[in-house]
């Protein structure tokens, strides 16, 4: 690994400008007219676009260098045999995630400052969002466990701030609570899982914390042992990439305003788990158990907020139950040990998820803030350039070849076939033909038919320039970036080569065959990625054509009435009601009455009361010795030491240690 | 020197002490004091200590003991101004025989300080020889070398000690500053 | 030559006299000198240690006692100025009674 100082400078371009951003809100936060909106903009999106230089740099390095680089910016905290650095690290696998960090973040900076331009706050969303970005860097740069910890935490509290934006609406305020919240059930898992790694790896002699030497030593760590961390883990993963069944919070997310739910809830924050999951690959790799474990729990995510994104009628929430099913097939990537599909997935849908996004975001913008499809409809004629990038992130997203998403999605689903998990394959291929189905719901809903809202219809307009143009790129993006990662059949994903040095490489074939018997298995391979591939293409056009059917030509679309399954669906399987009824209400009747009338009596004011009253009485009583006149002092002391010296001089045994 | 000065200068001393806390008026004490205090001069320069036999005429008997006398003449204190003790002797005795207690349980240490003093001729081994054949122990060149070679920082802490001293009195005397 | 341990006595006689007075008399002045009878109760200690092991440091002690009692003097006297003159202006007698400056304590 070589050093460089440029690796600190990543996370550093951010930082700068949320202070100063941060400062000039703090500053400006009284005054009726705020800061230019011009500069401000500028500012703010100057950080992302400087780390994303420097990390193109870096990562055009990498190529000639897989192991990357390393900096240590300064000791953090050193405790006994815990040495902590605030050490960076790029390699091939966070070289991949600074750069969707750092160019998908400076692309929703830029359209963030058209978007946002009417809005209150704008230089205070922009401090938040720098601070976010810069916590996004920290967490996938960390070189070692609590360094990470402190970005995911960062990120964590950025989500928070920025779910809240509209913290004067209590129902915007009280959906960050529950993001907060939820958040910090999974970082609970995810601290004791750090704890016991630490320990355990001490108890074998390797005090550390450090990725690098956690790969090394991984091999120390009985199966068992790796399972019970892997799992730790895999629950803070589940908190933050809305896994269930910790996915409550990412649909309320949607609060927030919409160039955060596409930076944050759909490119970067939700996806920290699964890269937390590809890095600890070494430490999974020893307990299939518990990779099995992430598959089923990701593919049941999958299936679940796929069947929930159905019912939606918000636009935001149908992108947010999407998000929610994506992550879950990354998860069910890397817990058929197939990491470099996993991020691969998690790179394309960067591009495709932010893309819909700042999409969706570009339709409410010119519906004054209508966020709900029943008001939408026949929006084509008015947004058609929004209307043609949207149409090609739902293409991606539904798996049509050779859009990105038809690559990485296959990718996955051909590992769960090779795993053997055959029943895994067909809930990822029923979900996959779900995912085409509500995507295409959305776009025909919003775009085709009639309009529904005349009044916002005649006033809906495309948006400026800044917003357009990363429109435009990140659907360039999606057209292309599906082809770093071809299937083995077509030539091999470059991206799992790329990533090999990293997460270590998938084989695909066992490693003891060759001559014929090598070209028949190769052969055999190639024919099985066909056809399963053809599966997967006939599932998501089966999808399109069925929400073509039933949204595409119709005036007014009939939302279906809940019912039966439907019912099921629409209220997210009940999912806030038995958290309501057990945790909610759980929490207020029984620990708020045992708090009220036990603890707070007993434990906390007994000793309250009991202390002051026991010293009152005790000072009371030995106050009249301190008269004040000194010879009674005097004689008191000279009493004293004549006892002591008798007690020494006469040998007392108790003395006598 | 004879040993003969020392049972001498001891009885002095301790007599005189004796005196001292028995005077009723303070200016017939200090002078008690004073003549105690020369008995002690007198023993440290038996114990090869001529510096601060000096410095305890100079500094104790004359400077600081004089800053008493002077005080109380200043104060002009009268009998009546005398605190009242009735039975100032019976407290004495109360006193003396505690004072007596502990001086049985020193005297018990005392007798188990072990060996002898250092011959001179070690003295003047270790630490050179005067003009005149005594040792330079205890000396104003031995002393000072050793004051600030080793005690520096004590010495400079005793100054700052003295420093805060001036400092206060001038403060509690002046009304008006 | 002298033993040591003679030296030590006649220290230990004035250190206890010294306390004796200290514990027993109202006399502020008599109090403070009583002090200072314990002081130099315990110099004679520190130079008979010193020669008896042949080390100056007691001689540096010394010094330093010395110069304490000058600070103390000072100081201990200008507050019994001052509280001679406030008593004086109220209650003529027991000006100089220790159990005046009980006051003191507050």
């Amino acid at each position: 690994m070589q050093s460089t100082a440029l690796v600190s400078l990543i996370p550093l371009f951010p930082l700068v400008g949320a202070i100063v951003l941060g400062l000039v809100a703090l500053f400006s936060s009284h005054r009726e007219v705020g800061p230019d909106k011009g500069l401000v903009g500028f500012l703010a999106c100057l950080g992302p676009i400087m780390s994303c230089i420097v990390a193109t740099m870096l990562f055009a390095d990498l190529r000639t260098n897989p192991q990357g680089f390393v900096h240590v910016a300064f000791t953090w905290f050193s405790v006994g045999s815990l040495h902590v650095p605030a050490e960076f690290w790029v390699d091939r696998l966070s070289g991949v995630m600074i750069m969707i960090v750092t160019f998908v973040g400076s692309l929703i900076h830029i359209y963030s400052v058209g978007y946002m331009q009417h809005e209150r706050g704008f230089t205070r969303f922009f401090a938040y969002l720098n601070l976010f970005t810069f916590s996004m860097l920290v967490l996938v740069l960390a070189k070692n466990l609590p360094l990470m910890f402190l970005g995911w935490e960062g990120v964590g509290a950025c989500s928070y701030l920025l779910i809240g934006y509209y913290f004067t609406e209590t129902e915007k305020a009280q959906a960050a609570n529950k993001a907060f919240i939820v958040n910090r059930i999974g970082d609970l898992g995810f601290l004791i899982g750090m704890f016991v790694l630490f320990w355990y790896l001490g108890t074998k002699g390797v005090w550390t914390v450090d990725f690098a030497t956690i790969r090394e030593n991984a091999h120390l760590i009985t199966p068992a042992m790796a399972g019970v961390i892997g799992i730790l883990l895999f629950v803070g993963a589940c908190g933050k990439s809305a896994q269930i069944p910790l996915h409550v919070w990412l649909a309320d997310a949607m609060a927030g305003p919409t160039p955060v739910s596409a930076l944050i809830h759909a490119a970067t924050m939700v996806t920290a788990g699964v890269y937390m999951v590809a890095r600890m690959a070494a430490l999974y790799n020893l307990a299939p158990s518990t990779s099995h474990v992430i598959a089923i729990v990701g593919m049941t995510t999958a299936i679940m907020a796929a069947t929930i994104a159905i019912t939606q009628h918000n636009i935001k929430k149908v992108l947010a139950y999407s998000t929610v099913s994506q992550l879950g097939y990354m998860f069910a990537a890397v817990g058929a040990g197939a990491y470099s599909a996993g991020v691969f997935h998690l790179f394309t849908h960067a591009f495709f998820k932010a893309l819909l996004f700042l999409g969706a975001g570009a339709v409410i913008h010119a519906m004054h803030h209508e966020e709900e499809m029943d008001n939408y409809g026949g929006l084509w004629k008015k947004l058609p350039f929004t209307a043609t990038t949207m149409l090609i992130g739902c293409v991606a997203i539904a798996g049509i070849p050779p859009l990105a998403g038809f690559f990485s999605k296959d990718a996955i689903l051909f590992a769960q076939w090779q795993q053997g998990w055959y029943w895994l394959w067909g809930v990822g291929l029923f979900t996959s033909f779900l995912t085409a189905f509500y995507m295409f719901r959305m776009w025909f809903l919003t775009f085709l038919g009639t309009p529904r809202d005349h009044h916002a219809y005649d006033g809906a307009h495309e948006g400026p320039a800044v917003m357009n143009v990363p429109l435009a790129i990140l659907a360039a993006g999606t057209l292309v970036v599906g082809f770093l990662g071809l299937p083995e059949a077509m030539g091999g994903s470059k991206f799992a080569a790329w990533l090999a040095p990293a997460v270590g490489a998938h084989a695909h074939l066992p490693a003891d065959l060759s001559g014929k018997a090598l070209e028949a298995a190769t052969y055999g391979l190639h024919q099985t990625e066909y056809l399963l591939a053809a599966f997967a293409i006939l599932g998501a056009v089966a999808g399109i054509t069925l929400a073509f059917l039933r949204y595409g030509g119709q005036a007014t679309p009939v939302f279906g009435r809940a019912r039966g399954l439907f019912a099921l669906f629409q209220n997210r399987y009940f999912f806030d009601h038995i958290n309501d009824a057990v945790f909610v209400r759980g929490s207020i009747d029984f620990l708020g009455w045992g708090f009220r009338h036990v603890v707070d009596r007993w434990i906390i004011d007994g000793p309250i009361r009991g202390l002051p009253t026991l010293y009152y009485k005790f000072s009371d009583t030995v106050r009249v010795m301190q008269s004040g006149a000194v010879r009674t002092y005097a004689y008191a002391m000279l009493l004293g030491t004549l006892a002591i010296l008798f007690v020494v001089m006469s040998g007392w045994s108790l003395l006598r240690f | 020197m004879h040993p003969a000065f020392f049972y001498i200068l001891a009885t002095v001393s301790v007599l005189a002490a004796l005196g001292m806390i028995f005077q009723r008026h303070p200016l017939s004490a200090a002078v008690y004091l004073v003549v105690c205090f020369l008995g002690l001069a007198g023993l440290y320069a038996m114990l090869s200590a001529p510096l601060l036999a000096i410095l305890q005429i100079l500094v104790y008997a004359g400077a600081i003991m004089a800053l008493v006398v002077f005080v109380i003449m200043l104060l002009n204190v009268r009998d009546e101004d005398l605190p009242h003790e009735p039975h100032m002797y019976w407290h004495l005795g109360g006193g003396l025989a505690l004072g007596a207690a502990l001086f049985v349980v020193l005297s018990k240490a005392i007798h188990k300080v072990p060996g002898e003093a250092a011959p001179t001729a070690d003295l003047v081994a270790r630490y050179g020889e005067q003009v005149g054949g005594a040792p330079k122990f205890g000396g104003i060149e031995a002393v000072g070398l050793h004051l600030f070679n080793q005690f520096v920082f004590p010495f400079e802490i005793i100054s700052i000690l003295l420093t805060v001293a001036v400092v206060g009195v001038v403060v509690l005397a002046k009304r008006r500053i | 030559m002298v033993p040591t341990q003679y030296y030590l006595l006649v220290s230990a006689a004035l250190f206890c006299i010294g306390l004796a007075g200290f514990v027993s008399r109202r006399n502020l002045f008599i109090v403070f000198m009583s002090i200072e009878l314990m002081l130099n109760g315990v110099n004679l200690s520190f130079l008979a240690f010193s020669r008896h092991i042949g080390s100056l440091d007691g001689h540096v002690f010394t010094f330093l006692v010395i110069a304490l009692a000058a600070a103390e003097a000072a100081i201990g006297l200008a507050i019994v100025i001052l509280i001679f003159k406030n008593a004086g202006a109220t209650a003529a007698s027991d000006a100089l009674s220790v159990d005046n400056y009980q006051s003191l304590k507050h």
